[in-house]
């Protein structure tokens, strides 16, 4: 795919695990520290819409995947992050780049409790003010 | 004595209510199903102010509030503040499976207990939502079952 | 007809603290900042799902949203089906067919449902009259086909659960042939009438960069001149067998937003007879078992925009992670922008522009900037609508 080749040769070894099982459907990992670069690229440069982001709590670390869709050709590009850090997970923020990224980061903190560095409104979005501190109802039970 | 005399008044005021009656909605965190099938029953097809039942926009002018929704966390407080400030005798009405029973949504952690565990709930229409005709039904047989109370 | 009707808009007490969903900040006439607070509905689905099988999640998303209720579990089985290799491959001709056409009767009934909400903001109560009048049909349409006027647990992993009749094929297209002169009543009353386009036309304009920047999505982003729509860009179900277009305004107004709803539902009964007409006879489900291990992503163009699932599994019968979005999280996020610097009675249709769920334009509070103190409720802000809108009639008729 186009947008993939273009990807892979801005960001030459820093844009790892390609999967591309479907003329589709685009996944590839990302360090932490290069989110907001390829954020920014993919946002601007290659004018893709953000769809949304997901967190979800594995055994080797907290998991964000974002999800950009290339509309004119129907496909869609999955960019995955993996924070090893458990206690005090934290990543930039991608509101600076585009709004619409504000409230979905709010969500995955209150639900996984990770900190959005540069966030301009880091606080509750669903869950009650009286909802104990420290408590994120999607990590996973030990 | 003062018992009985305190029930006949209550009795008196809760028979007249049932030449009509106001009704005023909340929603204790719906997917808005019951909400679109109760306003529903306001248009023109089943037409609810035939029977003299109106939806109120303040809680001070009802004599029925009726309640949707699967008792979310942060509705439930308002809920309770809604039901204090509803002059009596107020009828509660359950309407859906959420306000029965919270329906698939009992094992969530952001839901409370059920409705009939925090207010007295005086009817309960079942449905998923329940069709118009089944809350007409509903509510003319809690009108009859009022109606009935001095036999 | 005169209508002492209102719909309800949370109790109205004046020392009341608690939060409502839209504060509105104003300095005198203007709205100067918004917070919005969100969270009445949330019920934890996403958590739910983790514990159950793949059928009884499609029965679970059914419930996310009631007007949106056929979207929700088919972008859920598009998921899932991507994990078998896309729902193109797997499922049945005919499914492709009904899904399709369950999904373009939604599309109507939620589009009308608005049309009556907003007229009602507006001060248009007949609109609101008809057009739910009108909503019936297209629900006795659903409950024909589905068994239900609402909920229709039509969706399942490989195909869909019930059957269109031989003979319900006429009957739909009879109804349909009903419905369209009533669109033609409404589009006449709506793009025709110079008091609703002096009530409607630059208000609440959400420019074309705005609506990029806040990844607005639907009919609030096609309003803005933006040309998105998963039903062209990614088809499923039957969308690309059938012709039909995207329609597309550039003012980004709510009058753009109105007419894009409008026109829309005349292109869905457009695919609605050409699915009748085309649709072939054989299986309608496909039996699929045993859910690969894997990671599966489903969109669909609910009637408010994309609303996308992602399911991640490990070969179990239960999800190992859920992830919804629902199309109105982008698109009520950008009434920061949409309703600010507007006047306060227009505040109403504005919120209502993007099409929030019901509930959400329940509670509204005017807080005066100043000092803090809430000035007016939701109640009081439609009246206010209204009421600017009877003013417009005097002076239009002058």
């Amino acid at each position: 795919m186009e947008i993939s080749d273009k990807i892979k040769k801005r960001f030459a070894g820093r844009a790892y695990d390609w999967q591309e099982n479907s003329n589709r459907r685009a996944y590839f990992s990302v360090k932490k520290e290069d989110i907001f670069e390829v954020a920014g690229y993919m946002f601007k440069d290659l004018g893709l819409r953000f769809s949304t982001a997901s967190g979800t709590d594995l055994p080797e670390g907290l998991e964000i995947l974002y999800h950009f869709s290339n509309d004119p050709k129907g496909e869609f590009y999955s960019v995955r992050v993996m924070i090893e850090d458990k206690k005090n997970p934290q990543i930039d923020s991608l509101a600076p780049i585009f709004p619409g990224a504000e409230w979905i980061e709010r969500e995955i903190w209150e639900m996984l409790g990770i900190k959005f560095i540069n966030h301009p409104n880091l606080k509750r979005l669903l869950l009650a003010d009286d909802w104990p501190e420290g408590e994120y109802p999607l990590r996973k039970k030990e | 004595m003062h018992f009985e005399f305190y029930t006949t008044i209550m009795d008196l005021r809760l028979k007249a209510l049932t030449k009509s009656i106001w009704v005023f909605h909340i929603s204790a965190g719906s997917c808005n199903n019951c909400d679109i099938e109760i306003l529903d029953c306001l248009t023109p097809r089943f037409d609810l102010e035939r029977f003299g039942i109106q939806l109120v926009g303040s809680v001070r002018h009802a004599d029925a509030l009726l309640i949707t929704g699967a008792m979310n966390r942060k509705s439930v407080p308002r809920m309770k503040k809604i039901y204090e400030q509803a002059p009596k005798p107020c009828v509660v009405i359950a309407v859906g499976q959420c306000a029965l029973s919270r329906h698939m949504f009992r094992d969530s952690y952001n839901v409370c207990e059920p409705l009939d565990k925090i207010l007295p709930v005086d009817l309960y229409i079942p449905g998923c939502p329940p069709r118009p005709e089944a809350m007409i039904d509903g509510i003319v047989k809690l009108v009859n079952k009022i109606k009935g109370v001095k036999k | 007809m005169s209508h002492k009707i209102i719909v309800p808009i949370g109790p109205y007490h004046p020392l009341q603290e608690e939060p409502e969903f839209f504060q509105l900040y104003c300095e005198g006439e203007k709205v100067v900042d918004i917070d919005i607070i969100i969270g009445y509905n949330h019920r934890g689905i996403e958590q739910l799902s983790e514990g159950k099988h793949y059928d009884q999640v499609a029965f679970l998303v059914e419930r996310i949203c009631g007007i949106c209720s056929s979207s929700h579990p088919y972008a859920y089985v598009l998921a899932v089906e991507d994990l078998f290799g896309g729902e193109q491959k797997v499922v049945p001709e005919r499914a492709l067919y009904i899904r399709t056409i369950v999904d373009e009767l939604q599309r109507i009934h939620s589009h009308l449902l608005w049309l009556g909400l907003a007229g009602h903001f507006i001060g248009y109560n007949t609109v609101w009259m008809w057009a739910w009048k009108y909503r019936e049909p297209v629900l006795d349409m659903f409950e024909m086909v589905t068994g239900n006027r609402n909920n229709y647990a039509m969706f399942k992993v490989g195909g869909v659960r019930r059957d269109i009749r031989e003979e319900d094929g006429p009957i739909l297209k009879k109804m349909l042939d009903e419905l369209v002169p009533a669109l033609d009543l409404f589009r006449g009353a709506v793009m025709d009438d110079p008091v609703i386009q002096a009530r409607l036309k630059g208000v609440g304009i959400l420019t074309r960069q705005q609506a990029i920047d806040w990844c607005v999505v639907g009919p609030t982003a096609r309003a803005s001149g933006i040309n998105i729509d998963v039903r062209r860009d990614e088809p499923y179900g039957a969308y690309n067998r059938v012709d039909w277009n995207v329609v597309v305004e550039k003012e980004g107004d709510i009058f753009a937003k109105t007419v894009a709803r409008i026109l829309e539902m005349y292109e869905s009964v457009r695919i609605i007879r050409q699915c009748l007409d085309k649709i072939p006879k054989g299986e309608i489900d496909a039996q699929l078992r045993d859910v690969p291990a894997g990671e599966g992503i489903g969109r669909v163009e609910a009637p408010r925009g994309e609303c996308f699932h992602y399911i991640k599994s490990d070969g179990t019968n239960r999800p190992v992670r859920h992830k919804i979005r629902a199309p109105s999280f982008m698109n009520v996020a950008s009434n920061k922008v949409g309703a600010v610097g507007g006047s306060i009675s227009d505040a109403t249709i504005t919120l209502a522009a993007v099409d929030p769920c019901y509930c959400c334009t329940e509670r509204v509070a005017v807080i005066n900037k100043a000092d803090n103190q809430k000035v007016m409720n939701g109640w009081d802000l439609i009246k206010l609508s209204q009421e600017k809108t009877e003013k417009l009639k005097k002076e239009l008729k002058a």
